[in-house]
């Protein structure tokens, strides 16, 4: 693999990560983190679409006029979100219950549209699609390190298996409630926003105003 | 009537859009540092989604539900699958309809909310209002109030945040937390203060 190939796939996925830098398809990433089975689909259905639709945007980026480019694109990603949705349906009808709304809602992921805008209609396919799997691989990154604490620590479990022993069946660990709870996702992101930044302090903000130090104290 | 009541204050307090089904978060978190901003994009949100909710229940209920179709003579049509192209299709034609309205007969409105009626079509939080509607198999009237209330609870939500960046503008934030890590941690502080809502009925 060209040393370009392998940025643009690897890129995405810790240095310029969709969810914790360009604050893209935070929606969905936080909703359906409960339980890590319902986000491993999500992580797979997010993944088809993006691909292919990067890659049909792309392959059809010569003929797409400017005016009405938005349409297009929401279409095409529209029709797969739809093709996803009924294979889910048809195969695993519980998972699908579970994430009800959220599938449908990969249509406005920003991740999705964002890549097409900005890269799938301006590169070759190849490129496109590399790209798309490196976001992909970014979102995936997040989605399941979020629904690996929030099942773990919320219900002693993981994909459905004890692996603490809870205090309620005779073992010695207590669930945390507030694990299940949406404001923990809030949480758990925020603090993984402060890890990826203190491991790579490139990608600290610049904040807007600088307390300078008090008179008789020590300038900061 | 206390039935809309009681489904208006669930859509904006205990259910709210934002912080407990965390839609629309990346415009949420984008537009969010200014109050003027998060007042102008609060309202367009509030007139989008009271109108496309409804909107997408007619379509619903008339063209595209199991059976809907008996009116034309079609009564063993599915064409639910169809859902979610014609419900985004409604959204981004609605948003452009009002876009033109606006700009033709209302030009304050249009120059105060002009830049943030193209962002909407992307919201999650106007497709996820139609979804759930869909979902929970709401009557037209229920759809107008739901569309109203999680709108209105959305804005809500989007200018308290705006409010507390405002002010937090001059503390002193952990490096790494700066701007989107302490955004979020304030998030996860206003959804633990809308739970105290949750045991509400009316």
């Amino acid at each position: 693999m060209k040393q370009e190939d392998r940025q643009i796939l690897f890129e995405p996925v810790i240095d310029n990560n969709p969810i914790t830098l360009q604050v893209l398809g935070v929606c969905s990433a936080l909703a359906v983190t409960v339980k890590l089975a319902p986000s491993l689909i999500m992580c797979v259905a997010l993944t088809f679409v993006i691909t292919c639709a990067s890659a049909a945007v792309s392959l059809i980026r010569h003929h797409i006029p400017t005016n009405i480019r938005i349409i297009v694109q929401i279409t095409i990603i529209a029709s797969l979100v739809i093709v996803v949705d009924q294979v889910l349906k048809a195969f695993a009808w519980e998972i699908s219950k579970q994430l009800s709304v959220f599938v449908g809602l990969i249509i406005t992921n920003c991740i999705v549209l964002g890549r097409a805008e900005a890269f799938a209609l301006h590169n070759p396919v190849r490129e496109s699609v590399l790209d798309a799997l490196g976001h992909a691989m970014g979102y995936s990154l997040i989605l399941i390190l979020v629904a690996t604490l929030r099942e773990l620590f919320g219900s002693g479990t993981l994909l459905g298996f004890q692996v603490l022993p809870l205090v309620r069946d005779g073992g010695w660990y207590e669930p945390n409630g507030l694990m299940l709870l949406a404001p923990s996702a809030f949480f758990i992101i925020g603090l993984l926003i402060w890890a990826f930044r203190s491991w790579k302090p490139a990608q600290v903000e610049e904040a807007e105003y600088r307390i300078h130090g008090v008179q008789g104290t020590e300038p900061r | 009537m206390e039935n809309y009541l009681s489904l208006f204050v669930r859509a904006v307090f205990v259910e709210n859009l934002a912080l407990s089904f965390f839609l629309g978060m990346c415009t949420f978190l984008a537009i969010s540092k200014r109050i003027e901003t998060a007042l102008g994009l609060g309202a367009a949100v509030i007139v989008v989604q009271t109108i496309t909710v409804p909107i997408n229940q007619l379509i619903h209920a008339w063209l595209l539900a199991d059976g809907a179709l008996a009116w034309a003579g079609l009564p063993d049509v599915d064409l639910s699958f169809l859902g979610l192209i014609s419900y985004i299709g409604v959204i981004a034609a609605m948003v452009q309809i009002l876009e033109m309205v606006l700009d033709r007969y209302f030009s304050a409105l249009y120059n105060a909310l002009g830049i943030f009626l193209p962002l909407i079509t992307v919201n999650c939080a106007i497709l996820g209002g139609s979804l759930f509607m869909v979902e929970r198999a709401y009557t037209f009237g229920e759809s107008v109030v739901f569309g109203l209330g999680s709108g209105f609870g959305w804005a809500l939500a989007l200018v308290g945040l705006a409010s507390i960046r405002e002010k937090l503008r001059y503390s002193d934030v952990p490096a790494g937390l700066q701007g989107l890590g302490i955004t979020f941690i304030i998030t996860g502080l206003m959804s633990l203060a809308f739970m105290s809502f949750s045991g509400i009925q009316l």
